[in-house]
């Protein structure tokens, strides 16, 4: 076990979250341990209010965990000051929103290229990279396009780019098909699926959306904050 | 690539629009404002600053120029035999009945001017010369006021303190602070026109040897003097200044309505900014997901209130600085220099950044998790 925690780029162990306190208080997540590895395209589904956005949020290093352990690629996140939070995103952790959330007044370039100006990478190489990022999602002929031209699909996986430019070895994705239609959510996962199995990150997916299935190494099922079941596919 | 805070400020110019205009507003009220403090000020004073003089002797107790004191010209010998004086004339200022040619009475400010040195002479004259003042009867008065002098120009004859006096010669642009408008005549003559009797002035003008300090020199005339007030020309000044401006009430009446042009200013830059960044707030957001720190967003608001200052100021400032030239053509002066255009463009920046402080705080209290809210 602890050879396989020590391997994993996310590392979740006995990890609980608790919102509030006293009679209001809310136990999100039950003792909740999970692996991702490397290369792995793990898929966490349950229904609504389960605890699989609080689960993907502490692993993202964005939520706090009320106990327990979260490593990403070996650095613990769990009792770290606030403000180190974000240099711990910036080195390990790539996400994909449901919403895009793209900034419309940006080119779909400029979209991407943010991601590294938040790591005080601009000007030339910044370009470079950026549309590196793009044509590995097959978006680079609409670099210079703002967002609000583009279609559901090709918003995500300008999105996609986005994570991917940091070079993240963890991809975090919060119901990237959920405003897809079926085409265009089929192209997203397959690529969400190459990131992990051809570019060695590791992929983890929240969704409802069970075409997900197929693509997943690993399918696990969260109900009332507790992991219900786990399975390999 | 280009910066969030500009593509973002452009991105919606409606806003744009109103932050822009908001800040133009505070810019053009507040430069006005202030701009007629100094017109204001410098109207009160100018006399005083272009009589060249170093030290001013007025009867005891006399606190500013308009409500000077007859008393003896013989203390002029006095000053002179005092050491450290290089020069001593005469000088009149006070207030006489100038009688429009129309029948028309007119309150005017005579300055009397001792045509044998070169202290307190008239100055900006644009047509005439001031050393025609020896002429019998003559006078130079200021365009700016023909019409209300109810004149023309320069041959026209009126009456003043009820004698003869003939405009030889125009200035341009001195102002009152009374709004009486300034008439210059020769020392014996204004000595008629204003009511002052033949052994009197109503101040002495000295200047100080090249090496004396002037408040040395000040001081020893204070000591050989008795019944007169000795001061030196920047104390003077700053007096007549202090009592116009502020004893009056009139300088805070002005810089008030400077202080709330800059408050509506910080008011509607705050609004506005505010509106903005709620508006973007899941932008905000997305980027603390993504690993931004709270200083990468403060840059990015503080960016864009930097920017909305810099537009609004300049828009705000050309449309100062037109309003400025066209008063000079009037009899109230909006004056627009370097120092305090400037001085301004730093109070819009600091209004823009200060109103930005609202904004701050609402991206401080992000919660980065809200990217994962549908």
């Amino acid at each position: 076990m602890a050879t396989q925690a020590t391997r994993a780029a996310v590392a979740v162990r006995h990890v609980s979250k608790t919102y509030g306190e006293g009679v209001t208080a809310h136990r999100a997540l039950h003792d909740v341990t999970l692996d991702v590895a490397r290369g792995e395209v793990l898929l966490m589904m349950g229904p609504s209010g389960s605890g699989k956005t609080t689960l993907l949020s502490i692993m993202g290093a964005i939520l706090g965990a009320s106990s327990g352990s979260v490593r990403l690629n070996g650095e613990e996140v769990v009792g770290r000051a606030e403000h180190e939070l974000p240099r711990i995103r910036l080195a390990h952790v790539g996400f994909v929103f449901q919403g895009f959330n793209l900034f419309p007044a940006l080119t779909v370039v400029e979209n991407v290229e943010l991601a590294l100006d938040v790591r005080g990478v601009s000007g030339r190489d910044a370009r470079r990279r950026a549309m590196t990022a793009l044509e590995s999602v097959d978006m680079a002929r609409k670099a210079d396009s703002y967002p609000a031209d583009l279609s559901g699909g090709q918003k995500q996986r300008v999105a996609i780019a986005r994570a991917l430019v940091g070079d993240p070895s963890i991809v975090l994705a919060d119901e990237p098909t959920a405003a897809l239609d079926s085409q265009s959510g089929g192209t997203v996962l397959r690529l969400l699926t190459d990131l992990a199995h051809a570019r060695d990150r590791a992929v983890v997916m929240v969704t409802h959306d069970h075409r997900a299935e197929a693509y997943a190494d690993r399918v696990v099922h969260i109900a009332d904050g507790r992991l219900t079941e786990e399975a390999g596919l | 690539m280009p910066s969030l805070a500009r593509r973002n400020l452009l991105h919606d110019r409606v806003r744009l629009v109103v932050t822009l205009t908001g800040i133009v507003f505070a810019v053009v009220l507040s430069a006005v404002q202030l701009g007629l403090f100094v017109g204001f000020q410098r109207a009160t004073s100018d006399v005083i600053r272009h009589a060249g003089a170093d030290l001013w002797i007025t009867s005891t107790g006399v606190t500013h120029l308009e409500t000077g004191v007859p008393f003896s010209e013989r203390k002029l010998y006095d000053v002179l035999a005092t050491p450290g004086i290089a020069a001593v004339q005469k000088h009149i200022v006070r207030f006489g009945q100038w009688k429009r040619p129309d029948g028309g009475q007119e309150s005017v400010m005579v300055i009397g001017v001792d045509l044998t040195g070169p202290m307190g002479q008239p100055w900006k004259v644009v047509a005439g010369r001031a050393d025609r003042l020896a002429e019998p009867d003559a006078v130079i008065v200021d365009e700016l006021y023909l019409d209300k002098l109810g004149i023309t120009g320069i041959g026209d004859v009126v009456e003043l303190g009820g004698h003869r006096a003939r405009v030889v010669g125009l200035t341009r642009g001195i102002r009152t602070f009374t709004t009486a408008p300034p008439v210059f005549a020769s020392f014996k003559r204004a000595q008629d026109y204003a009511g002052v009797t033949e052994d009197q002035t109503m101040f002495l003008l000295a200047r100080v040897e090249v090496v004396a300090d002037h408040e040395v020199v000040a001081e020893r005339l204070r000591a050989r003097l008795t019944d007169v007030d000795v001061r030196t020309a920047d104390a003077w000044r700053q007096g007549q200044e202090a009592y116009w401006m502020f004893g009056t009430g009139a300088g805070i009446t002005v810089l008030i309505a400077a202080g709330l042009g800059l408050l509506v200013g910080v008011v509607v830059v705050a609004q506005t900014i505010y509106a903005a960044t709620v508006d973007h707030i899941r932008e905000y957001g997305t980027l603390k997901a993504m690993g931004a720190t709270n200083a990468y967003l403060y840059r990015v608001i503080l960016q864009q209130a930097t920017l909305s200052a810099v537009a609004g100021y300049g828009v705000g400032i050309a449309i100062a600085i037109a309003a400025s030239r066209a008063s000079l053509a009037g009899t109230t002066a909006i004056i627009l220099e370097a120092p305090l255009a400037s001085a301004l463009f730093v109070l819009t920046l600091v209004m823009c950044l200060g109103a930005s402080i609202v904004s701050i705080n609402k991206v401080t209290r992000i919660d980065p998790a809200m990217v994962f809210k549908g």
